[in-house]
């Protein structure tokens, strides 16, 4: 099949980008997205046209690097990430536009390439469980219900990736601290910085420039590994425990 | 065979005369030669850092007689750590919590998305918590016996010794194992054993061990010990009067070339795998960071020992950038077989009677059936597919897949269950072949997933090059010829929170270190060096993209340093490899600048390095003339096709030392003597 894309360039964060048409023939439905990508990565270089910059490293849905813009939806049309899209999802002859996220907290460094160290600092402000190397009891020393266990799992999944703030059009990463607060809060080790670890976790994020919550659910609509929107009424509930409590 | 060649460093507390205590020393007179011609014949190797004593007090006192350096001068005390997996977030956090001044680095944009987050199965620990009759012991058994018996056994009994402490440690740093109702941890078991000791989560386990160990990381940060460096590279190791002292590394946003210096250099860069070109490694996993200590001094040990993994997802085309593994627990419930019968290939697979349809490994190998060792299951099926037994689309003249039947396990268990238990991996099978395969059996090929060799390191995880420390992937210490599923995690977090906080603290007792100069000639030199390799590579301005040097790299790998090697088809390779790598230099095409983000730029640096690990690899497969673990030589194997192991000429590390471009590299054995085991030939049967 046949794909005509349009993909936004932009040499680096300082300069002004703009949209480019390219056009890929040869284009089978078992080729993953990024590997049309690839394909017409390899006719530009041949060309002697630079390749475009998109991240990727895993490529198998799971290191949450990758993630564009696809037709105006994070990670496209199919609830996962973008390496993890097929182009048997698309059909010969569509036009697809491709950008990256759009969001202030995630300034772009090159073509599709943005910088999404905001997360790793709102982890920093809060997001683990404070115990030395070798300071650990007995793993079976505290039994964790199973219910407990698994629903600290589900939202343990999140992988990072930042579709949520791309979706929301408030640009609020609120799915991504929600999912935090609640695989900790869940756990009986995480109970201790329960109230610390939400009220800093909050005042980074919004110091890192990401919007307010408006309760639009658009987030848990992109994210690829479906983090349930009630995280994020954990999150405030949480947030107004710790306020109780005087934190 | 060439003459004798000494050691280039000093190395005169590492190696010692031949006579001493080489009785197996591989000689020319008695086993034909391979490889002469290929390689240098140097001095044994000896790791001086193993005590002695009985196995199960080694490690105890080596910790105990590893010196302390004071909480005060920690701070006054460096270590750059390159790579965030298991293995080097974990010691990057433990070390910046004894309030050491850590930098950590990788190449993604955030430490999180280390390879290490793609690991599904599970890790291993001896806790005995189903009283299944395991032990310590039985772990450490299990995993020489399932090296082949060619890892060190005082390294291997220390890991399943400290196995315990890293699931307390998970846990309490909130990593959400999976648990039985009563609250406890549930466990599953692996292939190459009979008990039930693999911690898992979900089909996520490295995704929730590495998040635990980035959150220790992140808290560093908080806390001002630790320093991160995402979007790094490593392309240059720093060494001043022999001793590692700090990188070169590319901030791969501006281009930067920048210079770090410290006292201890760990590198925690993972595996090489993707020297395959397609494997189940990350895009940019790569051997740059380790390639480049090789080239000044770290010998480079059992390369050619790699493992092929039995449960991927067969290829579907030439556009194809990477495979994607399955996690071998599916082997626990799913049942592997073929068509008895060639002529019932194309079928659809639920119209084959059960009674024309070979479970081959149950079949050749009751006793551990579908969870025979990795190797072996990923031979079989090779086997089955030479027969022209495979199953799914013809590549090139045969059909490369098996099937992985989950029907019985559906009826046995309910669909719920196998949904609970093995749910993502079935999603992401169908999420890439668009079948479902609660309906249709999977089908599965062996890929290129992990590689035993590494950097050698003593039992300090010490290299060749003082103050050079190895850890995970990257070194090559605990797993012999084959490493056992759920090893790695193991070893990963075992290095970075147990083992090298010890030893490096022993090292860093002599500091404070005299003080280094970003204007010393030997840092002035190695940066230099990096910057003229770039400016080469992207003024070579030839025909070719890198990804096509790569892809063909990638093919003469998988054909004679594969799955089955032999000295023919290993000359050849190493011939095709060297014409590559000739047309490379010379015609590769590079395009964009060295002062911004360039994809390619990045992707030709490693590339070039593999074409130098690819060569390595085959002079190694090809000087080992026995089966061994993933080594399997045709030339030795039993009557009955299986791997036959030469313990007479071959019980050794083979450890390479790097000469100069264009020159044989210098073979050196560390002899492998095992106390606490008996050698056997390998029996799963
Ligand atoms: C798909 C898959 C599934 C697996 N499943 C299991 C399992 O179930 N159980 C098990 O025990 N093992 C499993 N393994 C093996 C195991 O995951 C790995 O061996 C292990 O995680 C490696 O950890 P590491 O810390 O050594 O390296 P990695 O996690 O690969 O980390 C390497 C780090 O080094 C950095 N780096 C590399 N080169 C450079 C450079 N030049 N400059 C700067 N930084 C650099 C990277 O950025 C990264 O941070 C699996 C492996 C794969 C591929
Ligand atoms: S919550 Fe979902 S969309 Fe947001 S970062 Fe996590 S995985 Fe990505
Ligand atoms: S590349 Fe890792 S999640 Fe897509």
């Amino acid at each position: 099949m046949k794909v005509t894309l349009k993909i936004w360039r932009q040499a680096d964060a300082a300069s002004k980008g703009a949209m480019h048409t390219y056009e890929v023939d040869e284009v089978s439905p078992d080729m993953s997205f990024l590997e049309m990508l690839d394909v017409l990565n390899e006719r530009l270089n041949a060309q002697g046209e630079e390749p475009i910059a998109f991240d990727s490293d895993c490529r198998e849905g799971i290191c949450g690097m990758c993630g564009l813009m696809i037709n105006g939806e994070a990670h496209g049309p199919e609830v996962t990430t973008t390496c993890q899209l097929h182009m048997r999802t698309f059909k010969d002859g569509d036009t697809i536009t491709i950008e990256p996220w759009r969001s202030d907290a995630f300034p772009v460094v090159k073509d599709l390439c943005v910088d999404r160290g905001a997360l790793d600092r709102i982890i920093q402000s809060g997001g683990y469980i404070s115990v030395n190397t070798g300071a650990a009891p007995d793993a079976h020393a505290v039994p964790v219900p199973k219910d407990k266990a698994d629903r600290a799992f589900d939202v343990a999944t999140c992988i990072g990736c930042g579709a949520c703030v791309a979706a929301c059009p408030n640009g609020s990463a609120s799915l991504f601290v929600g999912a935090k607060v609640t695989h900790l809060g869940e756990l009986p080790q995480g109970q201790a910085e329960r109230d610390r670890r939400v009220v800093n976790m909050i005042g980074q994020h919004d110091h890192e420039g990401f919007g307010g919550c408006t309760n639009i659910g658009e987030c848990t609509a992109a994210c690829p590994k479906e983090i349930p929107l009630d995280v994020i009424s954990r999150l405030n509930w949480d947030l107004h425990a710790a306020l109780r409590h005087g934190k | 065979m060439t003459a004798e060649k000494d050691t280039v460093l000093d190395m005169t507390d590492l190696t010692q005369s031949p006579e001493a205590d080489s009785p197996e020393a591989h000689s020319p007179d008695d086993e034909p030669n391979d490889a002469a011609g290929y390689y240098a014949d140097g001095t044994p190797l000896i790791d001086k850092k193993t005590p002695t004593g009985p196995i199960d007090e080694r490690w105890e006192n080596r910790k105990f007689n590893a010196r302390l350096a004071a909480p005060a001068n920690r701070r006054n005390l460096s270590v750059i750590i390159v790579g965030t997996g298991l293995a080097g977030a974990s010691a990057a956090a433990t070390l910046g919590e004894a309030g050491y001044v850590v930098k950590s680095f990788c190449y993604q944009d955030s430490p999180r998305r280390a390879h290490s987050i793609a690991a599904q199965g599970g890790i291993n620990a001896a806790k005995n918590y189903k009283g299944d009759g395991d032990s310590v012991h039985r772990l450490f058994y299990d995993t020489v016996k399932g090296g082949d018996y060619r890892s060190r056994e005082s390294n291997v009994d220390r890991l399943a010794e400290i196995s315990r402490n890293i699931i307390d440690q998970c846990v309490a740093q909130g990593v959400p194992f999976a648990r039985e109702y009563g609250g406890l941890l549930d466990n599953r078991s692996f292939g190459g054993v009979q008990v039930s000791r693999t911690f898992y989560a979900r089909g996520q386990t490295g995704q929730q061990l590495l998040i635990g160990a980035y959150q220790a990381l992140e808290r560093q940060v908080a806390a001002g010990t630790v320093e991160t460096f995402t979007r790094h590279e490593m392309l240059e190791l720093v060494m001043v009067d022999g001793k590692a002292r700090g990188i070169i590394a590319r901030d791969m946003v501006t281009g930067e070339i920048e210079t770090h210096l410290a006292d201890v250099v760990v590198l925690a860069s993972g595996g090489y795998g993707n020297v395959y070109f397609l494997s189940t490694n990350a895009m940019g996993c790569n051997v740059t960071a380790t390639w480049r200590a090789h080239r000044k001094g770290a010998y480079m040990a059992n390369p050619c020992y790699t493992q092929i993994h039995p449960t991927c997802i067969p290829v579907s085309g030439e556009h194809q950038s990477k495979l994607t593994l399955m996690s071998e627990s599916l082997r626990n419930d799913g049942r592997i077989w073929v068509p008895k019968n060639r002529e019932d290939c194309d079928k659809d697979p639920r119209d084959i009677p059960e009674d024309d349809r070979d479970y081959y490994l149950e079949r050749i190998y009751p006793a551990f059936g579908n969870l025979v060792p990795r190797d072996i299951a990923s031979r079989q099926a090779k086997n089955v597919c030479d027969e022209g037994r495979g199953v799914g689309p013809l590549v090139g003249d045969f059909r490369r897949g098996v099937y992985l039947d989950f029907t019985e396990a559906i009826e046995r268990m309910g669909k719920e269950a196998v949904e609970e238990k093995y749910g993502n991996l079935f999603d992401m099978y169908a999420q890439i072949t668009g079948e479902d395969p609660y309906e249709v059996p999977m089908r599965i090929y062996p890929a290129v997933h992990y590689v035993m060799g590494g950097l050698w390191v003593d039992y300090d995880l010490q290299s060749t090059i003082p103050g050079l420390f190895v850890t995970g992937e990257a070194n090559f210490s605990d797993h012999g010829a084959n490493r056992l599923g759920a090893s790695a995690l193991m070893q990963g977090l075992g290095d970075g929170y147990f083992v090298l906080p010890n030893t490096v603290r022993d090292y860093l007792a002599d500091g404070p270190f005299e003080k280094i100069d970003e204007d010393h000639p030997d840092v002035v030199a190695a940066r230099a060096a990096v910057e003229q390799r770039i400016n080469k590579l992207l003024t070579i301005n030839g025909d070719r993209s890198v990804d096509s040097f790569h892809r063909e790299l990638g093919h003469i790998m998988w054909e004679y340093c594969g799955m089955e090697r032999t000295a023919e088809g290993l000359r050849k390779g190493i011939d095709l490899i060297r014409s590559l790598r000739e047309e490379f230099w010379r015609n590769v095409k590079v395009l964009g600048s060295a002062e911004s983000l360039n994809q390619s730029l990045e992707k030709a640096g490693r590339v070039a390095d593999f074409f130098e690990l690819g060569e390595l690899m085959c002079i190694d497969a090809l000087h080992r003339r026995e089966s061994c673990g993933g080594h399997f030589r045709a030339e030795s194997q039993t009557e009955d096709g299986e791997a036959l192991r030469d313990d007479e000429h071959y019980s050794y590390v083979a450890a390479w030392e790097f000469s100069d471009d264009g020159e044989p590299p210098v073979l050196h054995q560390e002899h492998l003597v095992y106390t606490a085991i008996e050698m056997k030939q390998r029996s799963y049967k």
